[in-house]
């Protein structure tokens, strides 16, 4: 009995090190997307555990485990507001195998533990899939099995020596590695669903960031404060300039105080073919999931000849749209054309729409366009004069504009002059309509930065912008970038040398620092590796790919069928490889020798018999073929004296045969000839 | 030391014709300090082969014919009351000797036998108090008829267990009994047979036999054998840790008569049939014991 305890005792040591190890990488992952205390309360009941380890402590009672299991639910309860839902049931479980820690001491605890936390371990995956995050799960499931491991050999020892931590990782390491051929083919042909997976509640989506359907001055420099990835595109051909790359979104036709809006009048799409010249530019799209509809295309985009997501359609306004909103990364072509004469006829409706004002607001600007009215200009000469004034006035450009007053543009116009792309977008826009000129404000991203390694372009965040389009008779509706009369620079070599460096621009977007940059595009050229071939793996993806090795159309249900198979196939081919090898029997250097040997030897007809002494056999060999008589008593002899006999002390820890008579016996077996 | 034993192995053939294997194996029994079982018909040299032996290592030799009315004091000995010293003397039994032949133990009473047995286990003797220490070396080759026969009190499980080894002698082949007949039978050879070696180096090639290397690619193949015996629904009870230490040390018997310095799986092969058939009882009363054991060989890979 007392040697049981002991046993016992040993078997927690060791287990409960690497249980919490593999714990604390999991917790550190999830400090990240869960409430902090949840992370904490792992920290406390897990040092808990170790003292109780380390110095013998007793383990709590009932009547202090059962109020903190109640305690510890309600206050995921009063945390999420639910016990439901992705974050609270993780939550929940986290805050539950904190505490089990404390009753963690048996064989079937430990097991127990281990299989929860594979789960809770994984289920990180639901928050976060970058690669990183990725290796440290793998990190934390090594250390999970090495648990296992360490529980299945139970050993009376009472120390534990510092090889076993290493063997046991190894071990387990290589457990996992076996384990990947099963991981990739259900990888690759586990029935992909089409659309977000089932379970995923709402929640899930939360804190994406992008463009909104309206504008307000201060949301675009606020998204521009984020290095986060909008997509990444690759081009066919040649990236176009930086000047040239306007990516469209949503088109904001509604103005309502500060505040620009989508329209969500219903205008069927203009019947006149829109007139493109010059080269047509193909290029893929990789979209970050943002929870809205929109489709980013280049300007101007022709969906007819693009491969976008099912369902996707094209507005009046030359904005793409989804059905669903993007809550996972997509990939789609786009095809553009950079020059375009759009709209040469303005419908009654549009023109409505694009003059729409709200009545007595900014006297000065109303003011300052009825000039320009009364001055008889053309509408050309409207947008020159508004674009010289931005030219030449003291406009600024920047991140940090100050506050504006009550009427926004004059404001911004007449008074503080400083501003980010939304401020010179909407007043101009407003100021060509007050002088009645059809103007809308277009937002999407402008630019973007190459990534050598992997030649693609990344747009950012930080990247988003607004412009205008003006309605000209004769010339349809025109870009015309405000923001471009003010700083050349944004337009040309993007965000990060138009704005002085005491802006808060994301670190990744300025200029300075090559090394950490550079270092920076090759890890975002791993990242889009993945994204794309990892994660991006859907069922078009899937379905491609088995097309292309069974050159077959199939259907998701076949996959199913090939997965099976695959997996059974997979089986039988292991079992093979384990029972050839004398029933799973670790082979030792002399042994596969040996096995050589009598490869060649039952290749010519004498196979040896599996309760056949190599003395024994090796006498029969060589009378059933007498040519090679002294050779194959010579190897048999050798064989049998490497394998039974005392050796020198050659290596130190094993009674193993020294390297010399290794080789021997393998120049002996090469040598033998059978004809 | 392979000279020695080549010499004791053809001096014995010279009285036991054409049994070199069985010579061979009594000769590995006596080297792991074991006690020989001969279990035969009778008139096969039994009694001749153990005595031949008994000569040729220059051993002290008694003989005992076991029967019914035999009594544990005729062969331990007993003390008798000297009327001139006026106390009691004791008389050793015959078997205070080098080798004990025990012929026909099995017609003797359970009593008698197991006094016989406990002898050999302890190699001494206690008699009203005194233990009296048996001469080394010291062993027990006893004989036996088959159990079928009348009147024969068989050994249980237990007591064979005692015996390292139980061979047969079998029937000699044409050519030997031939020889045999030509000759005057063994008895007239026997007188003058000289030794080859004494008692003193017996010890020493028995010491030897406990250095012969064991290694553990063969331990696995000896626990192999020994888990198949427990796991098999081919017998009734598996072989013992004791009949383990048993094969090993027969085994390395074995390797010192074939002048290796390590035990090879073939060695073990060859004393199982001896060491491990008398020790294992089949489920099936069908097949005998030797057609068990080959089977047993042939399930387990070397």
């Amino acid at each position: 009995m007392a040697s049981q305890t002991e046993a016992q005792i040993n078997i927690s040591k060791q287990a409960i090190i690497w249980l919490l190890l593999s714990l604390s990488i999991t917790f550190t992952l999830y400090a990240f997307n869960l409430e902090n205390w949840v992370p904490a309360c792992f920290v406390v009941f897990a040092i808990w555990r170790y003292l109780i380890e380390k110095n013998n402590w007793a383990y709590p009672k009932l009547w202090l485990r059962f109020p903190l299991t109640i305690a510890g639910g309600i206050a995921v309860l009063v945390t999420y507001g639910s016990l439901f839902g992705r974050d609270a049931s993780v939550g929940l479980l986290a805050v539950m195998i904190s505490m089990k820690l404390l009753e963690t001491r048996t064989k079937r605890d430990f097991v127990v533990m281990v299989v929860l936390s594979y789960f809770l371990t994984v289920n990180i995956l639901l928050f976060t899939q970058a690669i990183w995050v990725f290796l440290a799960v793998l990190l934390a499931l090594i250390g999970l099995t090495a648990c296992l491991i360490s529980v299945s050999h139970q050993t009376k020892q009472t120390t534990i020596s510092p090889q076993i931590w290493k063997v046991q990782a190894k071990l387990a390491g290589k457990l996992l590695l076996q384990a990947t051929p099963i991981m990739l083919v259900l990888f690759v042909l586990f029935p992909r669903i089409p659309g977000p997976i089932w379970g995923i509640p709402q929640d899930a989506y939360s804190g994406m960031t992008g463009l909104s359907d309206s504008m307000e001055p201060g949301n675009i420099s606020q998204l521009s404060l984020s290095s986060k990835i909008a997509f990444r595109v690759e081009f066919k051909s040649a990236i176009p300039a930086n000047n040239q790359l306007y990516w469209r979104g949503p088109v904001l036709w509604h103005q309502e105080g500060r505040r620009w809006q989508m329209t969500s009048d219903n205008i069927p799409l203009p019947t006149e073919t829109i007139e493109t010249s010059g080269e047509a530019t193909d290029y893929t799209i990789t979209l970050e999931p943002h929870n809205r509809n929109w489709l980013l295309m280049l300007d101007l985009p022709d969906i007819a000849s693009s491969t976008l997501p099912a369902e996707a359609h094209i507005k009046h306004d030359m904005q793409v749209l989804s059905k669903e909103p993007i809550r996972t990364r997509i990939r789609y072509q786009g095809h553009s054309y950079l020059h375009y004469t759009l709209g040469a006829k303005l419908s009654e409706h549009e023109r409505t729409l694009a003059l729409q004002l709200l009545e007595d607001e900014n006297p000065k600007t109303r003011q300052l366009a009825a000039t320009w009215v009364s001055e008889n200009k053309s509408p050309t000469a409207i947008v020159e004069a508004a674009l010289r004034m931005f030219r030449e006035q003291t406009f600024v450009y920047t991140l940090a504009p100050p506050r504006l007053g009550k009427e926004p543009v004059d404001d911004f116009l007449f008074n503080t002059k400083r501003g980010f792309c939304e401020h010179y977008a909407s007043s101009f826009v407003y100021l060509m309509r007050a002088a009645g000129v059809p103007a809308r404000i277009v937002t999407g991203y402008q630019g973007g930065e190459i990534n050598p390694n992997g030649n693609y372009l990344i747009v950012r965040q930080s990247d988003a912008h607004a412009w205008a389009e003006v309605w000209i008779q004769d010339q349809g509706w025109v870009r015309v970038d405000p923001t471009s009369a003010v700083s050349p620079d944004r337009i040309e070599f993007g965000i990060g040398t138009a704005l002085p460096d005491s802006n808060l621009l994301p670190l990744l977007s300025r200029q300075d620092y090559p090394v950490l940059k550079n270092l920076y595009m090759n890890w975002d050229a791993v990242n889009n590796g993945w994204n794309q071939w990892v994660l991006g793996y859907d069922q078009d993806k899937q379905l491609a790919l088995l097309k292309k090795l069974i050159n077959k159309d199939i259907a998701w249900e076949d996959i199913g069928l090939i997965l099976v198979t695959t997996m059974i196939a997979l089986m039988l081919f292991v079992s093979y490889l384990l029972l050839r090898n004398n029933g799973g029997v670790v082979l030792n250097p002399t042994n596969k020798i040996y096995q050589q040997f009598l490869k060649k030897l039952s290749k010519a007809g004498v196979t040896k018999l599996r309760h056949e002494g190599a003395i024994d056999f090796g006498n029969r060999a060589a009378k059933a073929l007498p040519n090679q008589a002294i050779e194959i008593l010579e190897i048999s002899a050798l064989y049998s004296s490497m394998q039974y006999a005392k050796h020198q002390a050659s290596s130190n820890i094993t009674n193993a045969p020294n390297q010399q008579t290794l080789s021997l016996l393998k120049q002996l077996v090469k040598n033998l000839k059978i004809k | 030391m392979k000279k020695i034993t080549d010499a004791i192995i053809s001096k014995t053939s010279e009285v036991i014709l054409g049994k070199e294997q069985q010579i061979k194996l009594a000769l590995a029994c006596i080297l792991a300090k074991g006690h020989l079982l001969i279990e035969d018909l009778p008139g096969m040299g039994k009694t001749t082969l153990a005595h031949t032996l008994a000569q040729v290592l220059g051993l002290q030799f008694q003989r005992v014919q076991f029967t019914s009315d035999l009594l544990p004091a005729d062969v331990l000995g007993v003390s008798v009351y000297d009327r001139n010293a006026a106390n009691f003397k004791f008389h050793p039994g015959p078997i205070f000797t080098n080798v004990l032949l025990a012929d026909e133990i099995n017609r003797a009473t359970p009593k008698t036998q197991s006094a016989l047995l406990e002898v050999m286990e302890e190699a001494q003797v206690t008699i009203d108090a005194v233990t009296y220490t048996l001469p080394q070396p010291f062993f027990v080759i006893a004989t036996q008829n088959p159990s079928s026969q009348i009147g024969t009190f068989a050994l249980p499980e237990s007591q064979l267990d005692r015996f390292l080894m139980r061979i047969t002698i079998n029937y000699p082949d044409a050519a030997s009994e031939r020889k045999l007949l030509q000759s005057n039978g063994g008895r007239e050879q026997l007188a003058k047979l000289s030794p080859v070696i004494d008692a003193k180096q017996l010890q020493t090639l028995q010491a030897a036999c406990h250095d012969i290397h064991v290694s553990d690619a063969l331990l696995d193949y000896l626990q192999a054998i020994l888990k198949y015996t427990r796991q098999s629904a081919q017998f009734n009870a598996g072989l013992s840790p004791r009949a383990g230490l048993s094969l090993k040390q027969c085994a390395q018997a074995w390797a010192m008569l074939d002048g290796r310095d390590h035990v090879i799986p073939e060695d073990i092969q060859a004393i199982l049939p001896s060491v491990a058939g008398h020790r294992l009882v089949s489920n099936s009363t069908l097949t005998g014991s030797v057609d068990n054991i080959a089977q047993l060989l042939k399930s387990v890979t070397v």
